[in-house]
């Protein structure tokens, strides 16, 4: 398993950091992200349809109600968001194989409900520090994961000194 | 013409018996708010699964209320979209089946455009007019011209006023459902407490962004010295729903003066809201204008609002037919008679 952490300063920069992961995302990728409420998920989720290519002037609302999202980028991305699944069963009900084993990019917010690593190429957890800037912990399970974490951190770290705002 | 509403768009199983599009015999609705109180504040979804299991109680139970039986329906009018896929189909599949069965016309309908007409089965407002449709999953402003003729003006960027309330509620430690305990507080605390945010209050558009009062609630509870106790907990409620109603409000009646419409509906779950009620009637009447809320039993989700457009739409002689699918993602504006 491959690990990287970042602190980003603010939605701009979160969002940032989203954009340049759905950069690198490759079709048929799975991204767990977690975090509490507040953390951040939904903003890094908008950067990442926008890096997909999901143009600027489609919302990329939370999928919390909808329980998914479908957006049309240079892939498909589906946006999953588990927050009100209870049960495991939930997660067969709505369709979620069959679109986690698609060729489009799957991105579930409140993963940790009910998948894991075994599940996804990456996973990326936002926690807050007393001045509410976000630490992401990016973990990556699989070879695409890994081609992107490296990417990312030499992408991010170059820039380390003043992060890109849009890259 | 008396027609059969089945709704099983989201969490809700619902069917209704509606004469004529404007009177409502039965409307019943397989709530699950029991359900979701056993999981301490997380909703679990009612899944496709359960759908299957309520539909035929609910449309027996809608008949029998109604004191109508199966052969006197004339048409039957069904959620056809937005929502999930499979729940939705478990709603198309009944209708069409029964549509089948008792050779009578059917008719697909929208989900919002049946929230937003909700009205007629009460009190009918004159078209045109603004529609602010806010629910868990909703928060859209249409301009309204008539059945069938509606025109997106605004919609939240991130999450819908229904959602912000329940996860707020989550925050604060409340249960469920969230939007409801939230409205009850804020009558008992200070609503100029807390300044919370009021975004994009003052951009010249009519979209919302709700995600970022929520983070400042966060922010807010987690820096606070005062001990969240039972007074604060009820300030923090009764200053968020300001900025919540505050927002709701301003960008709608900007929305009705911009396109010179001079009745406002409010509908969806968040329309039983008190203090967004309480403030809209104020505000419409220092404007001169009209507001309409459905009565609570037709803010939630149901099948009776249904009836509306399906009469409509089968009047019209616009029937589906069996390769009717259902839609999961569709913009009210691309809804055409």
């Amino acid at each position: 398993m491959k690990a990287w952490d970042v602190t980003t300063d603010g939605p701009d920069q979160t969002a940032a950091l989203g954009t340049l992961v759905g950069e690198y995302c490759v079709p048929g990728m799975v991204l767990l992200l977690n975090g509490e409420l507040g953390a951040g998920k939904t903003c890094f989720a908008q950067g990442v349809a926008r890096g997909v290519g999901v143009s600027a002037s489609t919302p990329v609302t939370s999928p919390s109600y909808t329980l998914l999202n479908v957006h049309q980028g240079r892939m498909p991305l589906y946006h999953f968001d588990l927050y009100r699944l209870s049960i495991v069963d939930d997660l067969a009900d709505i369709g979620y194989d069959e679109f986690a084993e698609s060729d489009g990019l799957t991105l579930v917010e409140w993963a940790d409900r009910m998948l894991d690593g075994m599940d996804a190429s990456l996973s990326i957890t936002i926690k807050y520090d007393a001045e509410f800037r976000r630490k992401f912990s990016f973990a990556a399970f699989d070879l695409h994961g890994r081609e992107l974490l490296g990417k990312l951190e030499s992408f991010w770290c170059k820039g380390s000194e003043n992060p890109p705002v849009s890259p | 013409m008396l027609i059969l509403c089945i709704e099983s768009s989201c969490d809700e199983t619902a069917a209704a018996v509606v004469r004529d599009g404007r009177e409502m015999l039965s409307n019943v609705v397989a709530s699950q708010v029991d359900v979701h109180a056993r999981y301490g504040g997380v909703v679990p979804e009612l899944a496709s699964r359960k759908h299957v299991e309520a539909i035929s109680v609910v449309i027996k139970a809608a008949l029998e209320e109604a004191d109508v039986a199966l052969e006197q329906i004339e048409g039957i009018g069904v959620t056809r979209g937005p929502g999930l896929v499979g729940a939705l189909l478990v709603g198309l599949s009944t209708a069409k089946a029964m549509a089948w069965g008792l050779e009578v016309p059917l008719v697909g309908v929208h989900h919002i455009e049946g929230h937003i007409l909700a009205p007629f089965l009460e009190r009918a407002p004159a078209f045109p007019f603004l529609a602010l449709a806010v629910s868990g999953g909703h928060s859209h402003l249409y301009r309204v011209d008539g059945i069938g003729q509606y025109r997106t003006l605004g919609r939240t960027l991130d999450d819908a006023a229904g959602e912000a309330y329940d996860k707020v509620a989550k925050l604060l430690g409340l249960g469920y459902p969230g939007g409801a305990l939230i409205d009850r507080l804020a009558g008992q605390g200070d609503p100029k407490a807390i300044n919370f945010p009021r975004p994009m209050l003052h951009r010249p558009d009519f979209d919302f962004s709700f995600s970022g009062i929520k983070t400042a609630v966060m922010q807010y509870v987690h820096k606070s010295s005062r001990p969240i106790d039972e007074t604060h907990i009820a300030d923090i409620s009764a200053s968020f729903q300001a900025s919540m109603v505050e927002v709701l409000t301003t960008k709608a009646l900007r929305a009705a003066a911009a396109e010179g419409l001079e009745r406002i509906v409010v509908a969806g779950g968040v329309a039983c809201n008190s203090g967004l009620r309480r403030q809209f009637s104020q505000l419409a009447a220092k404007h001169g204008l009209e507001v309409f809320f459905p009565s609570p039993a037709l803010c939630g989700d149901n099948a009776a609002m249904l009836g509306v457009p399906a009469d409509y739409y089968l009047q019209k002689g616009l029937h589906a037919d069996g390769k009717m699918n259902a839609v999961s993602s569709w913009p009210l504006d691309t809804v055409t008679v």
